[in-house]
């Protein structure tokens, strides 16, 4: 048997396993986007239009983003225990920074006579918030949004190191064993979900800037 | 220059409810306004007054810094002043909710400022959308003003970066007519438009001025351009007002060394080219001269320059030149003696006529 077929042979024989596991990833890596944004988004809009605090916000956010994911997992651990929700802690401070900081920067470089023309005509804050600072900061929020999900995707097979469960068990039980397609059965589906994300998210934005691109 | 279709009464929006009108002159006076930012030792604008009559085409004119621009943003409420009051017709701005304010006052800047996420359409009708007219009735509006600015209504549908510089700036003069406001406050809006482009822009503005006979307060640092528009010229300083005239009365009669050397009054071709036959025409109160000749007949058009002018006389060797418009209108004559006269004596009223 090639290491392809090995590979599939696994997958077959624990078809119930794998699909739990993927499951089990992709809530968690949903879950952890979904309260970054949440969080994130309000946060980035509101320090946008205040630049000392926002200073201070984002470079205590990206000294924290040095520290490696895996290590953010350990810390948590002896507070959170083991399991789903220490996983979901660290992997949500994982995908927050970028959320924050491109939420800012997109906000930030919306063009000055813009928001000019916007006010001598007679918008309101919000009105220039909703219809003028927020849809032209799309791309870089979505970008930011692009690049927090490929990292919660593939940070989530850490997970398994502290018994969050998801398709890193695949990884771990195949290193262990010193089985190399059992780790492939992990880490191809993983490769696959980031890819999936990135496109998606790519797609939306070559859509979304296609009809004012110049 | 180009001829727009658009008939005057078509442009205006009488008959409006007026329930959040809050302007309703376009007259503006400024009285001792003053603006300190607090990173400057001396004031930005320094105890400023003028009037400017309701239609005037009024041009704020300075060197960089001289405070032309924090001026004009005080009339909309962009600055607030740190003393004096600003009043438009009977109101003073101060007691004016700032957005409805803003709202009835047009403003066209240099960047233009268009958005460019949205259509020429949803550009032109961010006003009138927030005044809270139906759909129908923008609809008109623009087909009109884009027509007023000289583009086909086929570019509603598009989006501003793609178009040029110059259509992008007519589009930012449409939106500011967008609400039929009666005063236009204009931060140099051809300034990063190209020479020719410049010009056209300038004779369509006029055009639209005079047909629309909205109060505009226009902000430039180009002299030229401040003679071509101006009704009346507003001279700035470091933020204090050095004089308030007609063009002609600022080229004859400026009030000191600073004044002549930015208008260029020692420089005589400099100064003719500032005039048109026809200011110099009405300087001379209409006097006809019926005693013409057909024979030598030298014509020449009212909006030429009077270097032009002066060239046509050196030229033909005629005595004097027959003002003709386009449509083959007479509107006189001026001779080599009336530009003598303009430059080197007073001419009595209307064009020496003082605040």
């Amino acid at each position: 048997m090639n290491l392809l077929e090995e590979v599939i042979h696994y997958y077959q024989t624990n078809q119930a396993g794998f699909w739990q596991a993927t499951q089990q990833h992709l809530v968690l890596s949903s879950a952890a986007m979904l309260i970054s944004l949440v969080v994130g988004l309000p946060i980035g809009i509101w320090i946008a239009h205040r630049t000392r605090i926002a200073q201070v916000t984002i470079n205590i956010f990206n000294s924290l983003r040095v520290i490696p994911s895996l290590a953010i997992l350990f810390l948590v651990l002896p507070y959170l225990g083991l399991g789903f929700t220490p996983s979901l802690v660290a992997l949500t401070f994982l995908a927050f920074t970028p959320v924050l900081i491109n939420t800012y920067t997109g906000l930030r470089g919306v063009d000055r006579s813009v928001i000019e023309s916007a006010t001598g005509m007679g918008m309101s804050k919000k009105q220039i918030l909703f219809q003028i600072e927020i849809p032209l900061a799309i791309p870089a929020i979505v970008t930011g949004i692009r690049i927090a999900s490929v990292e919660v995707i593939s940070s989530a097979t850490l997970a398994s190191f502290i018994g969050g469960g998801g398709l890193g068990d695949f990884i771990t039980r195949g290193f262990a064993l010193f089985d190399v397609p059992i780790m492939l059965v992990g880490a191809i589906p993983v490769a696959l979900l980031a890819l999936a994300s990135e496109s998606v998210w790519s797609i939306f934005l070559f859509l979304y800037q296609k009809p004012y691109a110049a | 220059m180009q001829t727009s279709k658009v008939k005057p009464g078509e442009l205006t929006t009488e008959g409006e409810p007026t329930h959040n009108n809050v302007i309703r002159s376009g007259e503006i006076v400024c009285q001792e306004v003053t603006k300190h930012f607090p990173e400057n030792s001396r004031p930005a604008v320094d105890h400023v007054s003028f009037k400017v009559a309701a239609g005037d085409l009024v041009v704020l004119l300075g060197p960089s810094g001289c405070g032309k621009t924090t001026l004009l943003k005080m009339i909309n409420r962009l600055y607030e002043p740190d003393q004096g009051q600003i009043w438009i017709g009977k109101e003073d701005i101060q007691t004016l909710p700032v957005n409805q304010l803003r709202r009835q006052i047009g403003y066209a800047i240099q960047q233009v400022g268009l958005f460019p996420h949205m259509t020429i359409w949803r550009n032109i009708a961010i006003v009138p959308r927030l005044l809270g007219w139906d759909e129908e009735k923008i609809n008109m509006r623009c087909n009109l003003l884009l027509e007023l600015v000289g583009l086909s209504p086929t570019y509603l549908g598009r989006y501003p970066r793609q178009l040029s510089g110059g259509e992008q700036q007519r589009v930012g003069l449409a939106r500011a007519l967008a609400a039929d406001p009666q005063i236009l406050l204009m931060d140099e809006p051809f300034a990063a438009v190209d020479a020719i482009n410049r010009e056209r822009l300038q004779s369509e503005l006029l055009i639209i001025h005079r047909k629309l006979h909205k109060t505009i307060l226009f902000v430039t640092h180009d002299v030229e351009e401040a003679f071509r528009l101006a009704d009346k010229i507003i001279i700035l300083k470091d933020g204090q007002l050095i004089q308030y005239g007609t063009p002609v009365e600022i080229v004859v009669k400026p009030e000191n060394e600073f004044v002549a050397e930015l208008v260029g009054s020692n420089n005589l071709l400099r100064k003719l080219s500032l005039f048109d036959v026809q200011s110099l025409l009405e300087a001379k109160q209409y006097e006809r001269h019926n005693s013409f000749s057909k024979a030598s007949f030298t014509s020449i058009q009212p909006q030429e320059n009077l270097r032009t002018a002066l060239s046509m006389l050196l030229e033909s060797g005629a005595e004097q030149l027959h003002v003709v418009d386009n449509k083959g209108k007479s509107h006189g004559v001026i001779t080599f003696q009336d530009l003598h006269r303009l430059l080197f004596e007073q001419f009595t009223s209307p064009a020496a006529e003082l605040e």
